[in-house]
């Protein structure tokens, strides 16, 4: 066994224990709480930690499957967020083979320049060439209504469900002196680093919350729920510098920068769903919504934490 | 022996319409009737029925049958495969020069027979803006003759958009199938009565519909 593997292995059982834990504290709640399943914060807790399991399983297959399983995991993701966004917006008959592209050939390409690692194409190959060939199959049928905001859309679409989320594998192809072979570790990181934020923030904002920090966006969110959040998830990240090529300032740093990001990433998905008229883009998770709810803070921090660890650690 | 094709055919429909769809079936409070029911619902894609098909429990999918145009299910082979064999279709001939027997008399037989059926009661496809059509009498026409069937509303919500008409390839959006309340006939209930309230009791199940009313 390699270093890359024992450390996943360490990753992966301090995870399932960590879960574990949350899976008594929900279940002693419960029987104290809740006897009869009336309390609906818990009942949602424990729906919620029930889809963190099944969550964590899936992306230790895809690990343990190795890169093509992370490719594969992630090109699900994003038909599966794509799907919840394009549903709630303003397409008409008209976009029909658009959205046929976006789905069936753009979102497949982009995950396969991902396997081959073709960086100098799948970085460009959405905002250059699906941006302006998309509206150009939608043009062709000559119907004008709304057409910007049409395209507009799709093109959002595209951008936050395959694009952003297709830098999460991405991180495979840096080649990072004295971490080969352990890239997947990079993925662990930033997961687990934007997940444990958006956990801590629910957690601080019900313990301590008082401020709300964006009333009409998000009224459950406070300051003091984002602060204690954000500094606490940049303690985990900076606590995870072993599996990184970072030092620890450096992972608290990038942890810091990958929290934000997430925290405003919920926000602006907030809004939008604010804009649609829906409380959650889908049903997929229970307890959580769609997979866009748990997937937003993650869409936003990818891209940035992709690039910022390929500018100042890799080779390529 | 049949079932060995048929069966993993109909497997590979519904996890289709699931990929494509990620439907989700939203159950009234009183849950589905237990025995044979007519499901019926607004039509606007040929894959209506296997939406609602799919959503069924498997123990009720196993004994519900759709009721569905024989012209359109018997043009080609496949179609015949899919629509008789697969789905075990009631196939009702629209034509009435065509016809050899009553269609409701064959609606009310495969009731008799344990099976529950799935009904699209405006008679067509609905291509227009409005939500739906005028209900068309074969709703109360079978109604009349089992007045003791539960009639169950059933209102499939955005697979018009997933394939619109004339469309080969379909878009993944997500669907709903929302099951409403049972109703029945009343004694001496007129057509025009009856039809009226079967509608609005689908057309109160449409999101748009609820949506508007908020």
């Amino acid at each position: 066994m390699n270093d890359a593997q024992s450390d996943l292995i360490l990753l992966l059982s301090g995870t399932g224990a960590f879960l574990a834990v949350a899976s008594v504290i929900g279940y002693v709640l419960r029987v104290k709480l809740s006897p009869d399943g009336s309390n609906t914060t818990i009942e949602n807790l424990n729906a919620r930690i029930n889809a963190w399991w099944v969550m964590v399983v899936l992306i230790g297959i895809a690990f343990i499957a190795g890169r093509v399983g992370v490719v594969i995991l992630f090109a699900f993701c994003s038909f599966a967020a794509l799907r919840e966004f394009v549903t709630l917006t303003n397409t008409r008959r008209a976009d029909h083979w658009a959205l046929a592209a976006a789905f069936f050939v753009v979102l497949p390409v982009q995950y396969y320049l991902i396997a081959i690692e073709y960086y100098g194409l799948y970085s460009i190959f959405i905002p250059v060439y699906a941006f302006l060939f998309m509206p150009i199959i939608s043009v062709l049928r000559g119907d004008t209504e709304h057409f910007l905001m049409r395209i507009a859309e799709v093109q959002w679409a595209l951008m936050i469900c395959v694009f952003c989320a297709s830098h999460v594998p991405a991180l495979l192809s840096l080649d990072i002196p004295g971490y080969d072979g352990k890239n997947v570790l990079l993925i662990a990181f930033l997961i687990i680093v934007v997940q444990m934020s958006d956990v801590l923030q629910y957690v601080w904002g019900k313990l301590f919350g008082k401020t709300k920090i964006a009333p009409r966006l998000s009224p459950s969110k406070t300051v003091e729920g984002f602060v204690g959040g954000v500094a606490s998830a940049t303690l985990v990240g900076a606590g995870l510098w072993w599996i990184t090529p970072f030092s620890p300032l450096q992972a608290a740093g990038l942890a810091l920068t990958i929290a934000i990001m997430g925290f405003f990433g919920g926000l602006v998905m907030s809004a939008i769903k604010r804009d649609k008229g829906v409380k959650d883009w889908g049903h997929l998770i229970g307890g959580h919504g769609g997979l866009i709810d748990r997937l937003d803070s993650v869409v936003f921090s990818a891209p940035i934490f992709f690039h910022i660890v390929r500018f100042g650690w890799s080779l390529t | 022996m049949k079932a060995l094709i048929t069966r993993p055919v109909a497997t590979m429909i519904v996890v289709f319409a699931r990929a494509m769809t990620a439907v989700r079936a939203i159950w009234p409070e009183s849950g589905l009737p237990k025995q044979p029911c007519i499901y019926f619902a607004n039509h606007s894609s040929h894959g209506d029925f296997i939406l609602v098909w799919a959503v069924l429990p498997p123990w009720i999918r196993s004994r519900t049958r759709p009721v569905a145009g024989a012209e359109y299910w018997l043009a080609t082979k496949l179609k015949r495969f899919i629509g008789q064999d697969v789905f075990n279709a009631v196939l009702i001939e629209r034509d009435k020069d065509k016809r050899t027997g009553d269609p409701i008399v064959r609606m009310a037989e495969a009731l008799d027979g344990g099976s529950s059926l799935i009904l699209f009661p405006e008679g067509t496809r609905n291509e227009t803006e409005e939500p739906l059509l005028p209900f068309r009498s074969g709703l109360f026409n079978l109604a009349t003759l089992r007045p003791e069937i539960d009639l169950v509303p059933v209102w499939i919500d955005n697979l018009n958009r997933v394939m619109p008409k004339g469309e080969i390839v379909p878009i993944p959006l997500i669907c709903t199938v929302t099951f409403g309340s049972a109703i029945r006939i009343l004694p001496y209930e007129s057509r025009e009565a009856f039809l009226e309230r079967s509608r609005a009791a689908l057309l109160a199940l449409s999101p748009k519909v609820a949506g508007a009313a908020a």
